[in-house]
């Protein structure tokens, strides 16, 4: 029987403010079936988004769901969890949304490893707002803040948040929705912070002046920047940097969660335990 | 056994004292002087009471922090001073615009930008009104004395739980710092006069979260408890799901503002002093009016009858007792550490122009002599 999805969405708001053959559906989906297969309930779950096409995300889910203003979807998301760390909390932003106008929150949902999972639907340019560079635009690509061509360096999102201390970081993209939902899955599983890049298609406000008008021209191109994480580590380093590997790129179950770590302060102030040492800590500096 | 109790403590920390004798259970902060000893205070005090308090990584977080909490259903804060209240600007107005309950201490210093860190203004009182863009009707409450430092953050909670909405509490330098004895009401009492915010109980089917009166606050269940809904900061429907329904979008804009002026007697509060006799009236507020007290009793003693109407709430105004006292008196003097932001509500209130009025920036509280001053000068 095919999965049914319309028991997870607000049917009654549908159809999406998407554009056809956006790849935010692809993503919606995928999100769900690992939801489903997690059997997660929809009390138990909130999904918290901020402003862009990713924003409407979490509307669309029958679940508690908070849209929340532009870049601060971690940190609203770090209040529902430190109140109540026994729920699933799931923020959704753009690649403008969370390594531009959010990337403090960002940094320090990473660092703190605080047991919530960021899924940025990365399609490389500001979509909602019509075309602007994002800090994943890659150079030489036309958007309507740099007419002549972009000249912005991209970063890796991916490396930020394992530098920023992300106990779980994987990529995947929508023209791999099976693989996607089983990177969402054991990133949600995943107790501490997930961060998860999704590479998506803008072929309407990306693609269409960038030589790649149709959703299946972008999808094209997102595969042929892509490779999977064993294949991409046994490149020449020269070669890499026109690559992004994709799969679980890190994955440490033993760092210390965020509201485990608070349960400490919390039996500290309330004499059930000494104060706080580095002895309590592995990791030291 | 005696309502009341006494302790020796600051503004800053009866601030803090209060959000956990009201049952607040998160705290989202960043460090800014002079409201800093908030935070202190409430990373000792959240995680005794079973909550959390977490230093976040800017202002802009800390807010973001206290508003997510808030959604999730506890009673939540966050402190700072003017230029962070600038940061956190944006959220305050999603907090408006989703009917977020959310208690805000701001604890003024001088400014404009960074100002005078360390010490005392009243410059921010226009800004409590609408430090976001947009139309929404702020609540503003303005501690006179350390006691009220407790009691109205106390109030404060109430208030947010009852109309849905942040509630801004307006502590300065002055009184944030002032470290002496105050009688305040026992933890108990205050307990027992919770009010906590409505919720809806009915089949999850029938809930419209924003479904409510022209007049009311939404009603918003806690998250995670069986009635799933949407926040948003986008014009929304009665489900908070976003919409530009030009009747839905109307509506929703004038409930924000006719839920608190349609309740004004419910919020208003004020202390007339030494005023039924007297010919001058003295208006002022928060720390400035420790000054004007002592300058009424010493013109008294020099037989000049004065008086203060000192506003606790700031917002909404009390236009009402501000026109009769315009009416009643001639001669008016507004007393406050500013360039007279609350002196053109006053006017406006009164509908006159001729009040004096007393003014000071930098950064220096009011001596009673300078009042005393003023008000032979000008009257």
């Amino acid at each position: 029987m095919a999965f049914n999805y319309d028991e997870y969405l607000r049917t009654n708001k549908m159809p999406t403010l998407w554009c056809w053959g956006c790849g935010d559906g692809v993503i919606l989906k995928a999100f769900i079936r690992a939801i489903d297969k997690l059997g997660i309930k929809k009390d138990d779950l909130a999904v918290v988004s901020g402003i862009g096409c990713s924003g409407r995300f979490g509307s669309y889910i029958d679940a508690n769901t908070v849209h929340t203003t532009h870049g601060r979807t971690v940190a609203y998301a770090t209040g529902i969890k430190m109140v109540h760390p026994d729920k699933t909390v799931v923020c959704v932003a753009g690649d403008g949304d969370a390594l531009a106008i959010g990337g403090n929150h960002t940094i320090h949902g990473c660092r703190r490893n605080i047991d919530i999972t960021l899924i940025v639907i990365n399609n490389f340019i500001y979509g909602l707002t019509n075309s602007q560079t994002s800090p994943t635009t890659p150079r030489g690509f036309w958007t309507v803040s740099q007419k002549v061509g972009n000249i912005d360096p991209t970063f890796d999102a991916c490396k930020l948040a394992e530098a920023a201390g992300a106990s779980f970081v994987a990529r995947e993209k929508v023209t791999e929705p099976k693989k996607l939902e089983k990177v969402l899955r054991e990133a949600i599983a995943h107790k501490g912070f997930s961060f998860v890049d999704v590479l998506s298609n803008c072929h309407i406000n990306m693609g269409r002046k960038n030589k790649m008008a149709t959703a299946m021209e972008n999808l094209d191109w997102i595969d042929s920047i892509t490779m999977p994480k064993k294949k991409w580590d046994a490149l020449p380093e020269e070669e890499k940097i026109n690559y992004l590997p994709t799969g679980i790129l890190k994955q440490d179950k033993d760092a210390l969660e965020y509201t485990e770590a608070y349960q400490m302060v919390k039996d500290a102030h309330q004499g059930k335990r000494g104060k706080i040492t580095p002895d309590d800590f592995k990791k030291k500096i | 056994m005696s309502d009341t109790r006494e302790v020796i403590s600051s503004g800053n920390e009866l601030a803090a004292l209060a959000a956990y004798d009201s049952g607040c259970l998160f705290y989202g902060g960043y460090p800014i002087t002079p409201s800093s000893e908030v935070m202190h205070a409430m990373t000792d005090l959240m995680p005794k009471a079973g909550g959390a308090a977490v230093q976040m990584e800017d202002e802009i977080g800390g807010v973001a922090a206290a508003i997510g909490a808030a959604m999730a259903g506890v009673r939540s804060m966050t402190a700072t001073s003017g230029p962070g209240i600038s940061l956190k600007a944006e959220n305050l107005g999603l907090a408006q615009m989703a009917e977020v309950p959310l208690v805000v201490v701001n604890v003024m210093r001088g400014g404009p930008s960074t100002g005078l860190p360390t010490r005392v203004a009243q410059g921010d009182v226009a800004q409590a009104k609408n430090p976001s863009h947009g139309d929404y009707k702020s609540i503003t409450l303005c501690p006179g004395t350390l006691a009220e430092c407790y009691t109205e953050v106390v109030r404060a909670f109430n208030l947010a739980d009852r109309f849905m909405q942040p509630v801004f509490v307006l502590l300065d330098e002055t009184l944030g710092h002032m470290h002496a004895k105050a009688i305040i009401p026992t933890a108990e009492k205050v307990k027992s006069e919770i009010k906590p915010r409505k919720t809806f109980d009915g089949d999850p089917k029938d809930y419209k979260p924003y479904g409510v009166g022209d007049d009311e606050p939404a009603i918003l269940n806690p998250m995670f408890s069986g009635y799933r809904y949407n926040f948003t900061g986008l014009h929304h429907d009665a489900d908070g799901f976003p919409t530009e329904e030009k009747e839905t979008c109307r509506k929703l804009i004038d409930r924000l503002f006719r839920k608190v002026d349609a309740h004004r007697d419910e919020i208003e509060s004020n202390e007339e002093f030494m005023l039924d006799d007297a010919e001058i009236l003295l208006i002022g507020y928060g720390s400035a009016s420790l000054a004007i007290k002592e300058a009424v009793v010493r013109l008294r003693d020099e037989g000049i009858k004065a008086g203060l109407f000192r506003p606790i709430t700031l917002w909404p105004s009390p236009e009402k007792r501000l026109y009769e006292l315009g009416q009643k008196f001639d001669k008016v003097l507004v007393v406050e550490l500013n360039q007279g932001q609350y002196y053109e509500e006053i006017q406006r209130a009164m509908a006159r122009h001729n009040i004096e009025k007393l003014t000071k920036t930098n950064g220096r509280p009011f001596s009673p002599q300078d009042i005393i001053d003023k008000v032979k000068e000008v009257f």
